[in-house]
């Protein structure tokens, strides 16, 4: 299958490994990936903050870079979840772009998702030796409902122990600009996050955001606890050679 | 003029509590440094997350009740004139009668001016939102007249000056040891070996308000739902001060917005299935009281219902905010919301917090006025899948946010971003320079204002040695 | 312009062209549904009301159910002699009066089991018979507030009760009284015939007439303002009996 690959520009800027992971994990199962140049950011960080009006070229950006393709993944709950749910929205009057933003988004597909449901496999043929923890971002759980696909995926990784987190599905306060705009509530929220990740004794942290990973981890790092987070694409893209 | 008149307006300023002192940060961060307060709301949301949990698991068709409800709710808000005009003929017609006031101070006025007609000083009240929105309690206080708040949270609240933190339980941010104490110091007439026990802490407050239901002649009460096709008023409730002020006194005043009306008797199916269990966690809440007008020889012979909009109507004019209006005072969402739990109510600034109090009071206000409140989620979504008549309390503060007063500064960067990154070779230097920024100066570790309150406690990841794009290209 | 004018006025302006009038979905349950009346003492006992059911198949057993009678609450000890009932497909035709099919002798021994002596207030309509030798029924026709605050208990009947909720509610006919007779006192006994039972709220709210005054009752008094937690016993009543007659 032909997989047009949407990096989002956080990945891009700061975790390409996560990327790359995505690329080397959908080829060796098979497919082709290609990586239109032309996207930038999908708008959430504008659309979420109040900015819609600045959004809209973006949302009419991502539209026309993805247009062309069948299927669409990226490795991120809640940039797919803002492709799906506000793109079309932010067109507003514009029904033409709304009707195409939606077109697009339906053909849109988080990386787990796609696995699953799409590619119809669980078991990749990963190997992480490692005690990891999962957490299921706050838009991969409640905007795309992904349940329990990316749980599914990691038991299938050969060597990989998965221990459950406790009151998973807390959010961990990152929230984009909210991080920023209440900083102290965000604080708050990780430390409950961080107390969690650290009661499991996992020695990473997974899970299908880059952002929130970026969140968890910054914390997880700043108190020096040992901890990693690694984005669930890099999991799966692991092998034993 | 009438054109004029007839526009849909905010809630006043200057009177009612709808508006806070501070922005909802300042106000969370001195919360967030009270432990005491931290651990009682902790234990307390966790405690009715379960609950709840446990009675909604065991309704088979719980999403088809929502969505029911959200129908119902959405059918009401298309036809309220007609459907306020048929609650008032009916309520008239059973012997009650109808008041409208388009803001807090006309509702305050009316009221008071009922309680004087009625010659009294003193009047008993049943915990209502929408009283404590429009600032009744300080309008009768004004005008010499006592309000005594029954419900045993407003109690709580009252006797110890402090101000409601949630919508079903007031006083939720005070513990058994301090409640305790509040009566051992403001109730008059207490047992002075009071335990913190809470059958011997209602007890206390039974004996308290015992005298004061037997004789006072005015009550205030709010209403959770008025049913138009019959005129029948339901206040939901669980100590029996409820029943006890809409029972024992002469004269009834109840004071509720326009949007809680329900269409029709059968429509209170719905929501007498969704409301217990989504607020209190409970199949069926103790005691539900309904009334139509007045019944001889049962109850308040003088019945008065006072229709409120204080904002109501702007908040309808909305087209995605309107669904704010289904709000039924659940506060499930509060229960649920992560932000709630560590900040409680009082940051909120409103009488309305949490979730809905972010979605509601900008609107009510306009949202100049509170325009820190829809920043004060982290967009979880938990809200939205707990809200029984499943309100898109995300996507409305999406939607708030970008009517917001914007931060100059923040406009121009956001809108520099923006730019920069509709043009792919501009985002692709701007990639490089953040990279090197950061490599030359502050290794990896911190941010500028305004972002090191986000560094503050967190690491930033080292930067990569390439971005995705040039590993691409490079491949 | 009146404030009501002004209102309708804004209403008007805010919905504009007009909102849309969706479809209101009904596929949730609404009935009939089998009655379980071995489910509605569970739900009645899980919110602390004592219950003790005649019935007939086992006429000795009239040991309450479990249930938390708070304090004040008389001994609750067995019921004897309860004997089969009545015709009871009689009793299906609605709102039949609240002494047919329920057997006096057993509500009396019931009664005498909670209570033993004392005064409780009955509403007009109430078969006297059903108070037991030693407590004295006080009629309400139109008693002072402080009179009936100072029974020691209130005996009604019931219009219709939930099963899935555990909930009874009281429609002020002749045998259930004004409201206030079942507020004040602590002690609330409650007479229920089965043919009153329904499975669900929609079946209840179907039943129920709104433009009489109800009051829909799930237990004793409570309150859930003290860390969240149901503590029983505040303004109402503090002590819910409730005496099932037939099945
Ligand atoms: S918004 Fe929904 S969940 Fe929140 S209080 Fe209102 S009805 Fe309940």
């Amino acid at each position: 299958m032909r997989i047009a690959l949407f990096v989002t520009c956080l990945a891009d800027t700061m975790f390409p490994a996560a990327a790359k992971a995505t690329v080397l994990l959908l080829e060796r199962l098979g497919h082709e990936v290609v990586f239109p140049e032309e996207q930038t950011c999908c708008g959430q960080m504008h659309i979420n903050t109040g900015y819609q009006k600045d959004a809209l070229p973006l949302v009419k950006r991502h539209v026309k870079t993805f247009e062309p393709y069948d299927v669409v993944v990226a490795p991120s709950g809640s940039c797919v979840g803002s492709v799906r749910h506000q793109h079309a929205m932010v067109a507003g009057a514009d029904a033409g772009l709304a009707a195409r933003a939606s077109a697009v988004a339906a053909r849109t597909y988080e990386l787990s998702e796609l696995l699953v449901d799409v590619l119809g496999v669980e078991d990749v043929g990963a190997y992480y030796p490692h005690r990891v923890t999962y957490h299921p971002t706050c838009h991969s759980l409640r905007v795309l409902r992904v349940g329990d696909k990316p749980v599914r995926l990691l038991r299938n990784v050969r060597g990989l122990d998965l221990v459950e987190l406790p009151a998973a599905e807390q959010c961990c306060g990152f929230g984009g600009t909210f991080s920023v705009k209440n900083a102290d509530t965000s604080t708050a929220m990780l430390a409950d996050k961080m107390r969690h990740v650290l009661d499991t004794g996992a020695d990473v942290c997974t899970a299908g955001d880059a952002s929130c990973l970026m969140h968890i981890g910054g914390g997880l790092s700043r108190l020096r606890t040992g901890v990693r987070t690694v984005h669930l694409a890099e999991i799966l893209a692991s092998t034993e050679a | 003029m009438s054109t004029f008149l007839g526009m849909p307006v905010h809630a006043p300023r200057g009177v009612g509590h709808l508006r806070g002192d501070e922005s909802f940060p300042d106000a969370a961060r001195t919360a967030l440094g009270d432990s005491q307060l931290r651990r009682n709301l902790q234990h307390a949301t966790t405690t009715i997350r379960g609950k709840s949990g446990r009675v909604i698991a065991e309704l088979p068709d719980w999403q088809e009740l929502r969505s029911a409800g959200s129908a119902l709710k959405s059918y009401t808000m298309a036809h309220l004139p007609e459907l306020l005009e048929q609650l008032e003929e009916k309520v008239t017609a059973a012997g009650g009668v109808v008041h409208w006031a388009a803001d807090a101070n006309e509702a305050d006025r009316i009221v008071t001016d009922l309680v004087r007609a009625a010659g009294e000083q003193r009047v008993i009240k049943v915990k209502s939102m929408a009283t404590q929105e429009i600032g009744l309690n300080e309008a009768l206080e004004a005008a010499g007249i006592t309000p005594v708040e029954t419900d045993l949270a407003e109690l709580i609240v009252q006797l110890g000056n402090d101000k409601p933190s949630h919508i079903l339980v007031p006083a939720i941010h005070r513990n058994r040891s301090e409640i305790r104490e509040i009566f051992l110091r403001a109730m008059p007439g207490v047992d002075p070996k009071l335990t913190d026990d809470p059958p011997v802490l209602a007890g206390a407050a039974r004996r308290y308000l015992r005298e004061t239901f037997l004789s006072t002649k005015v009550a205030v009460s709010g209403a959770n739902f008025a049913i138009a096709d019959t005129g029948t008023l339901a206040v939901v409730e669980s100590e029996g001060n409820g029943r006890m002020c809409l029972t024992l006194p002469e004269t009834l005043i109840t004071v509720m917005g326009i949007e809680k009306l329900v269409p029709t008797w059968q429509d209170l199916e719905v929501f007498l299935q969704l409301l217990p269990r989504a607020s209190t966690g409970e199949r069926m809440n103790p005691y539900t009281s309904m009334w139509t007008g007045v019944t001889p020889g049962d109850g308040p012979q003088n019945f008065h219902l006072v229709l409120l909009d204080n904002g109501r109507t702007a908040v309808l004019a909305d087209e995605v905010g309107r669904q704010a209006l289904h709000c039924i005072r659940c506060s499930a969402c509060l229960n649920v919301c992560p932000v709630y739990e560590r900040t409680g109510g009082h940051a909120y600034g409103s009488v309305y917090p949490g979730p809905i109090g972010a979605i509601l009071s900008p609107q009510l206000t306009g949202v100049a006025d509170n325009a820190s409140l829809p920043y004060a989620s982290s967009l979880c979504g938990a809200c939205f899948d707990a809200c029984p008549v499943k309100i898109d309390i995300p996507s409305i503060l999406v939607h708030l946010r970008n009517q917001a007063p914007h931060p100059r500064t923040e406009a121009a960067v956001m809108a520099a971003a923006a730019y920069t990154m509709d043009h792919p070779r501009l985002y692709r230097s701007a990639q490089r320079a953040a990279k090197l920024s950061r490599i030359a100066g502050r290794r990896g570790r911190g941010l500028p204002p305004p972002l090191n309150g986000w560094s503050a406690s967190r690491d930033l990841p080292a930067p990569p040695k390439e971005t995705f794009r040039d590993w691409w290209r490079n491949r | 312009m009146s404030s009501k004018d002004v209102i309708l006025d804004r209403i008007r302006a805010a919905l504009g062209a007009g909102a849309e009038t969706p479809e209101i979905p009904r596929d949730y349950r609404r009935g009939p549904a089998q009655v379980d009346l071995d489910l509605l003492v569970e739900r009645l006992v899980d919110y602390k009301a004592v219950v003790h059911r005649l019935t007939a198949e086992k006429p000795d057993t009239g040991e309450p159910v479990a249930g938390g009678g708070v304090e004040g609450s008389g001994p609750q000890a067995g019921v004897g002699g309860a004997r089969p009932l009545d015709d009871l497909d009689h009793l299906a035709e609605g709102r039949a009066n609240a002494q047919v099919g329920v057997e006096a002798a057993a509500v009396r021994a019931a009664i005498a089991g909670i209570l033993g002596a004392g005064t409780v207030v009955v509403p007009p309509g109430l078969p006297l018979e059903w108070l037991p030798d030693g407590v004295h029924g006080l009629v309400d026709d139109g008693l002072s507030a402080e009179r009936i605050a100072a029974a020691d208990g209130v005996v009604t009947a019931a219009a219709v009760a939930v099963v899935e909720t555990g909930t009874i509610v009281l429609d002020a006919s002749p045998d259930q009284g004004r409201r206030i007779i079942s507020l004040l006192p602590d002690l609330h006994i409650c007479v229920l015939r089965a043919d009153q039972v329904v499975a669900s709220v929609p079946e209840a709210v179907a039943r129920l007439d709104p433009t009489r005054p109800l009051t829909w009752i799930s237990g004793p008094s409570a309150t859930s303002d003290i860390e969240l937690n149901r503590v029983e016993g505040v303004h109402g009543p503090r002590n819910l009996h409730v005496i099932l007659a037939g099945q």
